[in-house]
């Protein structure tokens, strides 16, 4: 028996249509929900919910589950090369995923070695300053890779303790939506991924102004889309990380990028 | 049927009192909260909201600061907008009358004191007559008292009546709210007896709960009171106001409760001489819902006052 499979968003840990009912058929063959604002706005609530409980959990706690992805994903390659429209390109593609989840779980608590500081001051006292998550974070996904060019992206925000709402690829959005399945069993508290796939001119605008979304991550934008966003993201000051040549690099300062920096100054002898 | 009421045949009319069609009473208001309002119209059903609201603080950690805050907020919710209007009253317990009658002066915001031995309604008929003649003496406008929900359920709606005609009559002129407590009540044809009984005694406001236990205010329960008070105005004559208080939190449920008074009551009940909402949580929720019909923007908690 052929069962075929309804591509649902994965917002705040469940599996939902879009409340507008909608769906298009990027590849031509399946449905798969064209979301509204509404959802959008749902998902950021789920976020903003989710963030206390993730960004205070420890960083060893973060990194266990970030590998638990990878756990998850590793078991699911065939499914997700087969999606990827199969071969080798497709083949290398799922490798790198599931290296990625691995190379951002060892990074959550290296952050702060890595990035703090103690700092020289001229008077009684100590100074740190350390990273801390800037809070919800709205990530654009790259067209292309439409499964690699997430995941990047997804693991360098959540790495630091950020929650996401992220935009699959408009084009290619079925590995996003599936890769929604490997996060609900990956042991992520409800809302602290969200999947959402649609149209981008639809939905940009409404994340780029959105006043409860404290950065974008534009990887997947076009110039033009960039300047729009920025200028909506100057309503609350929301941090934007432009697209650019590193964006598929492996990097703790793609997680860095998504993090503010705090500086402390503790008195000495006193 | 509540002319008929004398002190004699209250157990038969209560016993008379026609039950309510559950199946029918949960549909419509299920039907009736699906209702769209949006864009101009949401604005003003806003408005009226705020200016509905009994801005409410019912904690053991209520301290004067707290109340002092909150009398702030509710004679300007949203300070540099005088676009926003206040809120209907400020609710606090007894202790707390006086602190938010000495910041409310002349804002024309009304003070709101619960009494009568809140939230159990478990004590002696003196001592609520006595909190609530001190609760005025305190400057309190308006006065939110429960009844005798263990009375009630045993069958003493004699004790019931007499209980609200005292605290009336200790009222005087100050408005009286009467709380059902329906999530203690049980059944709708309860509720029905328990608003019929209350109107009957001399309240001026009937009132769905608390707040302290679930469910507070449902919208099928507020239908069922507002019927009542519909039924009650056509019989005598008496507007009696209707007040769903507890579980209130988002715009969405506010205008939901608005579209059943509407459509139960009237426009005539689309004032806050009638209608009031009690919540200490909805505030922020409106003024964010107004923000964002403004701005276009999704609002954030972050930029608005801690409540």
């Amino acid at each position: 028996m052929d069962v075929r499979k309804t591509y649902k968003l994965y917002a705040a840990g469940e599996f939902v249509r879009s409340e507008s009912g909608r769906t298009y058929k990027p590849d031509g063959q399946n449905n798969v929900p064209r979301s509204s604002r509404k959802d959008l706005r749902d998902m950021v609530k789920a976020a903003r919910g989710a963030f206390p409980g993730w960004s205070r959990r420890t960083a060893m706690n973060r990194g266990q589950v970030l590998y638990r992805v990878a756990e998850m994903l590793d078991g699911r390659r065939a499914e997700f090369r087969d999606l990827l429209g199969g071969g080798r390109a497709a083949g290398r593609q799922v490798d790198a995923a599931v290296e990625t989840w691995v190379w951002y779980a060892g990074w959550t608590d290296k952050l702060h070695q890595f990035a703090g500081t103690v700092n020289p001051v001229a008077g009684p006292y100590f100074n740190f300053t350390l990273p801390e998550p800037t809070g919800v974070v709205g990530v654009v996904a790259p067209e292309e890779p439409a499964l690699l060019g997430l995941v990047r992206r997804l693991a360098a925000a959540l790495c630091g303790g950020n929650t996401v709402v992220a935009l699959a690829s408009e084009r290619a959005p079925l590995a996003a939506l599936t890769l929604g399945e490997v996060l609900a069993t990956s042991d992520f508290p409800p809302g602290v991924v969200n999947v959402l796939s649609g149209k981008r001119e639809e939905l940009l605008p409404w994340l780029a102004s959105h006043m409860d979304v404290n950065a974008i991550d534009a990887a997947g934008c076009t110039a033009d889309q960039l300047g729009q966003v920025q200028e909506a993201a100057a309503g609350n000051l929301k941090r934007v990380v432009p697209p650019g040549p590193g964006a598929e690099a492996l990097s703790p300062h793609a997680g860095l990028d998504l993090m503010e920096f705090k500086t402390v100054w503790h008195p000495i002898g006193v | 049927m509540a002319t008929a009421i004398s002190l004699s045949h209250l157990g038969s009319v209560m016993r008379g009192v026609r039950s309510v069609d559950q199946v029918g009473v949960e549909e419509r208001a299920a039907g009736l909260a699906k209702r769209s309002i949006k864009k101009a119209s949401k604005l003003w059903a806003l408005d009226l909201a705020i200016r509905c609201i009994d801005l409410t603080t019912l904690e053991g950690a209520d301290t004067p600061g707290k109340v002092t805050a909150l009398c702030a907020k509710g004679v300007r919710p949203q300070p540099g907008d005088p676009s926003i209007p206040s809120v209907g009253a400020i609710c606090v317990y007894p202790s707390l009358v006086a602190t938010a009658v000495a910041h409310l002066r002349g804002s024309g915001v009304k003070v709101a004191s619960v009494a009568t031995a809140f939230p159990s309604g478990q004590s002696f008929t003196s001592i609520k007559v006595a909190e609530t003649r001190e609760a005025l003496a305190a400057g309190a406008d308006e006065l939110d008292m429960v009844i005798d929900r263990g009375a009630f359920l045993s069958g003493d709606y004699q004790k019931v009546y007499d209980e609200i005609g005292s605290v009336k009559e200790a009222c005087g002129s100050a408005h009286l709210k009467v709380i059902l407590e329906t999530g203690e009540l049980g059944t709708y044809d309860n509720v029905r007896r328990a608003s019929i009984l209350a109107m009957a005694a001399g309240a001026d406001f009937i009132k769905t709960s608390t707040g302290k236990i679930t469910p507070a205010a449902t919208l099928p329960v507020s239908l069922v009171m507002m019927e009542c008070i519909r039924d009650f105005s056509r019989e005598t004559g008496k507007q009696i106001g209707f007040k769903p208080a507890g579980g209130i939190r988002t715009s969405k449920q506010a205008i939901a409760y608005l579209v059943v008074l509407y459509e139960t009551l009237g426009p005539d009940w689309m004032t806050p001489e009638r209608f009031r909402l009690g919540a200490s949580s909805l505030l922020n929720d409106i003024l964010m819902q107004i923000e964002k019909e403004r701005s276009g923007a999704y609002q954030s908690a972050d930029y608005f006052s801690v409540d």
